[in-house]
């Protein structure tokens, strides 16, 4: 039930690390220096988190209950920012779109991402060239690659409609990143898929191979088949590292911003506009940063609920 | 020796300064001018104007105009940030549409003492005046014009048979010839428009709304008025274009990058766009007309848009950016910066000055501010022109969709927007 996320240190062959570092000092004043010197190493990062998530947060929190002028002096008005939120009516498409994107695309990107892992497993010549290639995409930013794909697939620019034209699978004018909601959608999933498959892959990848192979010997040896030894072995030990995935997953996509906000602009008719969009739109066009701040605040709380469930799920599993 | 060395030094430095001052005497207006160093904010569409008018400026004068540009579509945003973190430049300008909000939430220091005493106040642009004002206080000064006209390809009207000079007068007789041009087939279209665009359905069909002597918002900015017969037939007409394929099926997505693109391919026979695009369609090799936005049957019309210019509310330098502000409303300036490179002058007396008689397309824009609007509303952009905009839903509903129910449902919506705190 081991894998590299979760193995304790006893299944790890080799000697005990601390027996190689020097001995700590005895006694409670060693004990206190001990301390310090943990509170010294731990302190650069307590400090930066402090200042860039528990202060920003507490002020998002805060900014949620009151009227916030961009210049001038705030008013309380809780609970306004909240109420508001129920008659959005944007807000409750944006939500459910999400919601629908997030099942998708969460859904879609295991697929592909386990599917790329499994095939680049094991070493055999040319396997690195894959992995690099499958990889390669994480490399361009994501506004860039929104924007890659937004003249990929324009009809006046790009090659894809004139490509797929010559083999007769589209005729005449074609919009794909804002034709329909249906097509606007796949632009989305397809950038996201092409972007994050092999960033997944080399999570899952690892976890993998961490699957000791003697376990898997044992299988063939019980006369396993391949599916059997995938259902029964593979993916069992591999929970840890597929709850970290899509945790990952569930959370960036309910985030989604960039591929939106770059290839469909929300649209056609608002059916790709996400959450983040509708923070955005209340923040920065509306000017209202309390009302941003109190969906922000609801949409935080959403992803908390999630990753509870994820870690509660990943905890188990792995005691 | 080394003290006394010091003070000739310190003499002949205020030596020097005090003659600098006085040759500079002329153009600058004393403490002013001292040489500061102003960071104007402008959007991309506007950089070449502000920079021209920073260049124009800077050398005259003491102070130092700095010219930096955001991109479009993420300017407001900037805009926003840096005032919630209390630094916004010394001066900047935003589209005359969003001026009322910007004023409304102090982003611009208050200029209306200032403006009662500048001798031209009268004879600046009064509808972005009316834009940059809220609660009668004034806040930004125009920047720059910018008009929806007509634009018309000459070759593809001759070769239609149609006279390149004698433009429709009327929106049918602009129907008429864009199903004439289309009839020429090929990669021809009888016209264009941004069908996913809100700002740009409203600067160019708006204006025949106004033509028709119609409304599409109260003058308050707080009531819309999109479900009046005169914008149900402009949306009707357009309509019509699109289904009978005159208009270009990409019209239908259009939603802003590519509009001057598509123009600039040379297959569109007429369409309505910003006047500042005639130039550099232009340049692209096209031999275009000019005529004025009309209504159904007659009348004529333009959108008044383009950029304010505003002193932002955290600046240290208010003294100092008046002094470009103001300068920018000068004969100068209107002149020699902004006819001379073919732009519309600020200034109402100036629509006929030494540059724009050697084109009568221009004397025919300038003449065109007087008979257009600039709409007045706080929450202009999140009702119109935000992509996320009930609007834009409505355009889309009456061009594509079902347009009565999207019409009535649309000026329900756009209301409840405007009203919004």
């Amino acid at each position: 039930m081991s894998t590299t996320t979760t193995s304790p240190p006893s299944a790890r062959t080799g000697p005990p690390r601390r027996q190689t570092a020097p001995a700590p000092p005895a006694g409670r004043r060693g004990r206190r220096l001990r301390a310090l010197v943990g509170a010294a190493y731990a302190a650069p990062t307590a400090v930066m988190v402090v200042l860039f998530f528990l202060v920003p947060l507490a002020l998002v929190a805060w900014m949620s209950l009151n009227r916030w002028p961009l210049l001038g002096k705030p008013s309380f008005n809780a609970p306004a920012n909240y109420s508001g939120i129920a008659e959005d009516e944007l807000l409750h498409s944006a939500a459910w779109f999400t919601v629908k994107y997030t099942v998708i695309i969460t859904v879609l990107l295991f697929v592909v991402a386990f599917g790329l892992a499994v095939l680049v497993q094991h070493r055999r010549p040319g396997v690195g060239f894959f992995r690099t290639a499958f990889f390669l995409p994480m490399a361009v930013g994501f506004a860039s690659a929104s924007l890659l794909f937004l003249g990929l697939l324009s009809d006046e620019i790009g090659p894809v409609t004139d490509l797929l034209a010559e083999f007769g699978l589209v005729d005449g004018y074609v919009s794909w990143t804002s034709g329909s909601p249906d097509s606007a959608l796949a632009s989305a999933v397809l950038l996201v898929l092409w972007r994050f498959a092999g960033f997944n892959m080399l999570i899952l990848l690892t976890g993998l191979q961490a699957i000791p192979p003697d376990v898997y010997e044992a299988a063939r040896v019980d006369g396993a088949n391949r599916w059997q030894t995938f259902r029964r072995i593979t993916l069992p030990l591999m929970r840890p590292t597929i709850a970290l995935v899509v945790t990952l997953m569930t959370t960036g996509s309910l985030l989604a911003f960039d591929q939106f906000w770059i290839l469909t602009r929300g649209g056609p008719d608002n059916s790709t506009t996400s959450l983040v969009m509708v923070i955005y739109r209340e923040a920065f066009i509306r000017l209202d940063l309390g009302s941003a701040a109190g969906i922000s605040v609801v949409l935080l709380a959403v992803l908390v609920v999630f990753n509870v469930i994820q870690f509660r799920v990943l905890r188990r599993r792995s005691s | 020796m080394k003290t006394r060395g010091l003070r000739v030094a310190s003499a002949l430095t205020a030596g020097v300064l005090v003659l600098a001052t006085a040759a500079c005497g002329d153009e600058g207006t004393g403490a002013a001018d001292d040489g500061a160093v102003l960071t104007l904010w402008t959007r991309a569409a506007t950089e070449s104007v502000s920079k021209a008018y920073a260049d124009a400026y800077n050398a005259t004068h003491r102070n130092k105009v700095e010219v930096t540009a955001y991109p479009n579509e993420e300017y407001p945003a900037k805009l926003a940030s840096a005032a919630g973190a209390k630094s916004l430049p010394d001066l900047f300008a935003a589209d005359v549409v969003f001026a009322p909000q910007y004023a409304s939430q102090g982003l611009w220091a208050d200029v209306t003492d200032r403006l009662a005493g500048l001798a031209v106040k009268d004879r600046v642009a009064p509808s972005h005046l009316k834009a940059g004002t809220w609660e009668d206080r004034n806040f930004a000064l125009p920047h720059t014009i910018d008009l929806s006209v007509l634009l018309y390809n000459k070759d593809l009207y001759t070769r239609a048979g149609l006279d390149p000079e004698k433009p429709p007068t009327t929106l049918r007789e602009f129907a008429d010839h864009a199903r004439k041009i289309d009839q020429l087939g090929g990669d021809v279209n009888g016209t264009y428009f941004g069908g996913n665009c809100g700002g740009c359905v409203e600067f160019t069909l708006w204006p025949s709304v106004w033509a028709a002597n119609g409304d599409v918002l109260d003058p308050e900015g707080e009531e819309a008025k999109v479900d009046s017969p005169e914008m149900a037939d402009v949306f009707a007409l357009y309509r019509e274009l699109y289904e009978e394929g005159v208009a270009a099926p990409a019209s239908k997505d259009e939603a802003g990058p590519t509009w001057l693109g598509a123009l600039q391919s040379g297959n569109v026979g007429i369409a309505p766009a910003p006047s500042v695009w005639l130039d550099t369609l232009e340049k692209k090799g096209l031999e275009l007309g000019v005529a004025p936005i009309s209504g159904l049957t007659g009348g004529e019309s333009t959108f008044v848009g383009g950029d304010a210019l505003g002193i932002g509310a955290t600046s240290e330098k208010v003294e100092q950016a008046w002094d470009f502000l103001a300068w920018t409303t000068s004969d100068e300036a209107q002149v020699e910066v902004v006819a001379k490179n073919k732009g519309v002058p600020t200034r109402t007396d100036l629509a006929e000055n030494k540059y724009s008689s050697a084109d009568p397309r221009t004397v025919l824009i300038n003449g065109l501010v007087a008979k257009g609007r600039t709409p007045y509303a706080r929450n202009f952009n999140v009702s119109f022109n935000d992509p996320q905009s009930p609007w834009l839903q409505t355009v889309r509903g009456a061009l594509f969709g079902d347009a009565g129910k999207a019409l009535a449902d649309g000026n329900t919506a756009i209301t409840k927007s405007l009203q919004q705190g």
